[in-house]
């Protein structure tokens, strides 16, 4: 990558935007402790940390969304207070938030519009201008509500580069791009930087900010850890300094795959949401004792193909889905799940877990069904009771197996952080004892330690024989952890390759819909 | 610049203080409102709170209105958590009311307690297939079970008018539009002798206590939950939707339905044109002053039979408005809602920027 990008500190000495002893407290947990860092103009500057370090406190206090207890802010050389977001966008901040920050009735332009002086009309071609100059494709005509986390993504940076600020806070914004996005948003990104424009680059991928940040400021559990020059580093010392500790690996050892478990015959499915995509004769397999992953960006059918996985959606031809050589595309979820499917899906909170109940009860909304739980028997229910006891017994389990950090088992889920409600999702899962295991993002959003731990996990099962299904959007995840890996593009499925036959390239080439190098479509 | 902001944990303890916050909050509004009437605020209050329930007949009126509004409001509660909104239990109960009442005249000469079980069962059926309706059009073609209900109150309203007016009216009752008197073995047992209080009230405290048991303990009451906190979360966990809003309206409908039949075989004793002065919509303020937990709901409907005897003794000895009631069920209202929102937001005053 491009190494000159850079600093303009020479001719400019006084930084963009100084930070002076910002501290947040909240009643449990202290957020930022004394934070000290100064970003330079045109200064691409990386803010590292595992998550629940601050990063995320930090930045929504630069955008004047949080108030600081203590602490100044020094804006081009002037004392400055950032009482909201309207003052920081004023001044020349904007902001690519990690969680959305859009209105799901409303379309792409409307959305964009409330932060502009001009009507949706006039804006949708300024939209298509600024989304093709970057090559970050949106459709400023349609609904956000329609749109894959990857697509709403996208629409976050355009509305940011509209704005064409001085001071840009993304974060993590790469989780949902291709390699060949990313390098596009990099292009662009270096360019607003060569026109004087600083970056605050939130990220946990430490090649990226390797290849695209000119220093590195390290928060850890608040405090900032250290600074850095990232090219002068490895990616090993960097994640070192950000968990204050050794990096763990996971292992993935040569392993012969056993009997297909999962099959996906001649799979289609038209699809009833205008925006959606369509699901086109898609076939694969997935054995004992191996990972599959299946790469792609979201909104190229990821989110239909798991409902059909699930039973959230069932479909007309039964043999489409086979749990152990059984038709399973008409069965129920539960129905599935005492086949011996288990799922993580993409979305934690409202979907894999109910915010406003404990753990306890989030263990319940899987392990109810009795098939799955061959060591306590159909121990959660008794004639239709819940008995609470063995329910809570099997969360502090959980807890304990996949150190989920929590008060204990009557923490409401939506008191967790990311990687930890994560973490208590994959071990519900992973603990009913699946035979086929299909998880969604494994890793989205989750800090490295939690990370490893959870993809650790995954390959446990692999080993232990169980068939593991991964759709991801993190190219270098599944090059990590997978045994074979296909693309998903467009509603189609590219056939799954063994991983020692293709490299990100190839892989990066297909999830542009160019199914080159295929020698016959569909299954091997 | 002042503004509002959602506070990190609402206090779970605030939660269920807010019905009491909003009764305080009530009570003084309405001391203002008391001297701007001219009325000794003390004394008012006297009036329209104590002396109603100062008496043994007044507490026995008490536990009267409150049973409808009881096990209305426990059925509503139990959908409302399963984000199934039926409007119509004053339809339901009605028609319960009319079931009830059908079977109380048929078996006129029957000298059998199993004419009131018998009555029971009838008004519960009746009130379920009222809100079978618009469960099976919910479920078959995504129809709103709130319009569908509500509209199906005043197709009740009228079926009972037409009886009445009509097929059931007392040959003897000088063209008025009633049935006949029940018999003696078509009523409900009173409880205590020179009170009005009658075997509804035990049986509503019975559903109370089953109702908590279902929400709390029983794998449907979990499953209903999880559909109401998060749909998406109940299909991911492979929980029927349709077996959600068909339980959710059945139990509130069946027990809208008894309402109905507890009104018509006690303090009214035959059928009228008109069987309930709106408590199955008096009980969607219940339901929700009672934090739809059925202990709460129980609580909070004596807390609105309180309201309506109590205005009815103020508008008698202190010549107050009528209005005066719906006023009071206003101001609890009002003020439980703004409790709650401070429950989850708290008040900025001035949004300072970082000064050291």
């Amino acid at each position: 990558m491009n190494p000159s990008s850079t600093l303009a500190q020479g001719p400019n000495p006084i930084p963009q935007l100084q930070l002076l002893g910002i501290c947040k407290r909240y009643p449990s947990v202290i957020a930022n402790d004394n934070v000290t860092m100064s970003v330079m103009p045109g200064e691409i500057h990386a803010v590292l940390g595992e998550n629940g370090a601050g990063k995320s406190t930090l930045m929504k206090i630069i955008y004047g969304i949080t108030k600081p207890d203590a602490g100044q802010f020094i804006w081009q050389g002037r004392q400055v207070e950032i009482h909201s977001p309207a003052a920081a966008r004023k001044l020349g901040i904007g902001m690519v938030f990690q969680h959305f920050s859009l209105f799901e009735t409303l379309t792409v332009a409307q959305n964009i519009a409330l932060v502009m002086r001009q009507t949706p009309a006039q804006l949708a071609q300024r939209i298509r201008d600024v989304s093709e100059e970057y090559g970050l494709p949106v459709n400023p005509d349609r609904l956000v509500h329609s749109m894959s986390v990857g697509e709403r993504q996208r629409v976050e940076i355009v509305r940011c580069l509209l704005l064409s600020p001085s001071l840009l806070i993304m974060d993590e914004p790469t989780s949902v791009l291709t390699p060949d996005a990313v390098l596009q948003l990099f292009e662009a990104l270096r360019k607003l930087a060569a026109r004087g424009c600083s970056i605050l680059y939130i990220s946990h991928k430490l090649d990226e900010i390797q290849a695209l940040c000119d220093t590195a400021t390290v928060l850890r559990a608040g405090r900032v850890a250290g600074t850095a020059i990232p090219r002068q580093e490895s990616a090993r010392s960097l994640a070192e300094l950000m968990i204050g500790k050794e990096l763990p690996v996971c292992r993935l050892t040569p392993r012969v795959a056993g009997e297909k478990r999962l099959v996906l015959q001649n799979l289609s499915l038209a699809t009833s949401d205008p925006f959606g995509t369509r699901l086109q004769d898609i076939n694969l397999d997935v054995c004992s004792g191996e990972i599959v992953g299946i790469a792609g960006i979201s909104g190229n059918g990821q989110q239909e193909l798991l409902k059909a996985l699930s039973g959230e959606i069932r479909l007309a031809q039964r043999a489409a889905v086979q749990i152990e050589s059984v038709p399973a595309a008409q069965l129920a979820p539960d129905q599935r799940r005492a086949a011996g499917l288990c799922f993580v899906p993409e979305e934690r909170l409202g979907r894999g877990a109910v915010p406003e109940l404990s753990l306890a009860e989030n263990a319940l909304l899987t392990a109810y069904i009795p098939a799955n739980l061959p060591s306590s028997g159909s121990g959660m229910l008794r004639r239709g009771l819940i008995q609470n006891k063995v329910m809570a017994a099997f969360a502090r389990q959980i807890i304990s197996a996949f150190q989920v950090k929590c008060s204990d088992e009557n923490a409401v889920a939506a008191s967790l952080s990311g990687g930890n409600l994560q973490k208590f999702i994959v071990g519900r899962e992973t603990m009913l004892k699946p035979r086929v295991m299909i998880v969604a993002q494994p890793t989205w959003g989750v800090d490295v330690g939690a990370a490893i731990l959870i993809r650790q996990a995954l390959i446990d099962l692999r080993d232990a024989g169980v068939a593991v299904l991964v759709i991801s959007e993190e190219l270098d995840e599944l090059f990590m952890m997978c045994d074979r890996i296909a693309v998903l593009s467009a509603g189609k499925l590219s056939r799954a390759v063994p991983l020692a036959q293709t490299s990100i390239n190839q892989i990066g080439v297909w999830m542009s819909g160019d199914f080159t190098g295929e020698v016959e479509h569909g299954q091997i | 610049m002042a503004r509002f902001e959602a506070r990190p944990s609402p206090s779970r303890l605030m939660m269920l203080g807010s019905p009491l916050i909003a009764a305080l909050a009530m009570l003084l509004t309405s001391t203002i409102l008391f001297y701007a009437l001219g009325q000794q605020p003390l004394h008012a209050f006297y009036v329209y709170f104590i002396e109603p329930a100062s008496t043994s007949y007044g507490i026995g009126e008490l536990l009267l209105k409150a049973t409808p509004l009881t096990l209305c409001g426990v059925g509503l509660a139990i959908g409302f958590r399963a984000n199934v909104f039926n409007i119509g239990a004053d339809g339901q109960l009605t028609m319960g009311a009319i079931a009830g009442g059908c079977v109380a005249l048929y078996f006129q000469d029957t000298q059998s307690y199993w004419v009131l079980a018998l009555m029971l069962l009838a008004g519960i059926a009746a009130g379920m297939m009222w809100a079978a309706i618009p469960a099976l059009l919910r479920t078959r073609f995504n129809t709103s079970e709130i319009l569908v209900s509500l509209m199906l109150v005043y197709v009740a309203y009228l079926t009972l008018s037409y009886l009445v007016h009509g097929p059931l009216r007392d040959p003897n009752g000088f063209n008025f539009p009633q049935s006949r008197m029940f018999g003696q073995y078509a009523m409900l047992p009173l409880l205590f002798e020179g009170l009005r209080t009658n075997l509804a009230f035990p049986i509503s405290l019975v559903v109370v206590a089953g109702a908590w048991f279902f929400c709390s303990r029983t794998f449907a009451g979990y499953r209903m939950k999880v559909a109401g906190m998060a749909p998406a979360a109940a299909s991911y966990a492979g929980f029927s939707d349709s077996a959600n809003i068909w339980a959710a309206l059945l139990i509130s409908g069946g027990l809208a339905g008894l309402a109905g039949v507890g009104e018509v075989a006690g303090p009214i004793g035959q059928l009228q044109a008109s069987v309930s002065p709106g408590y199955g919509f008096a009980a969607i303020i219940v339901a929700y002053v009672g934090r739809l937990q059925p202990v709460g709901v129980l609580l909070a409907s004596l807390l609105m039979s309180l309201l309506y005897i109590g205005g009815e003794s103020a508008q008698i000895e202190l010549q107050l408005p009528s209005a005066i009631t719906s006023l009071f069920q206003g101001l609890l209202l009002f003020y439980l809602l703004a409790a709650d929102f401070f429950i989850h937001y708290r008040f900025k005053p001035r949004f300072t920027g970082a000064t050291p």
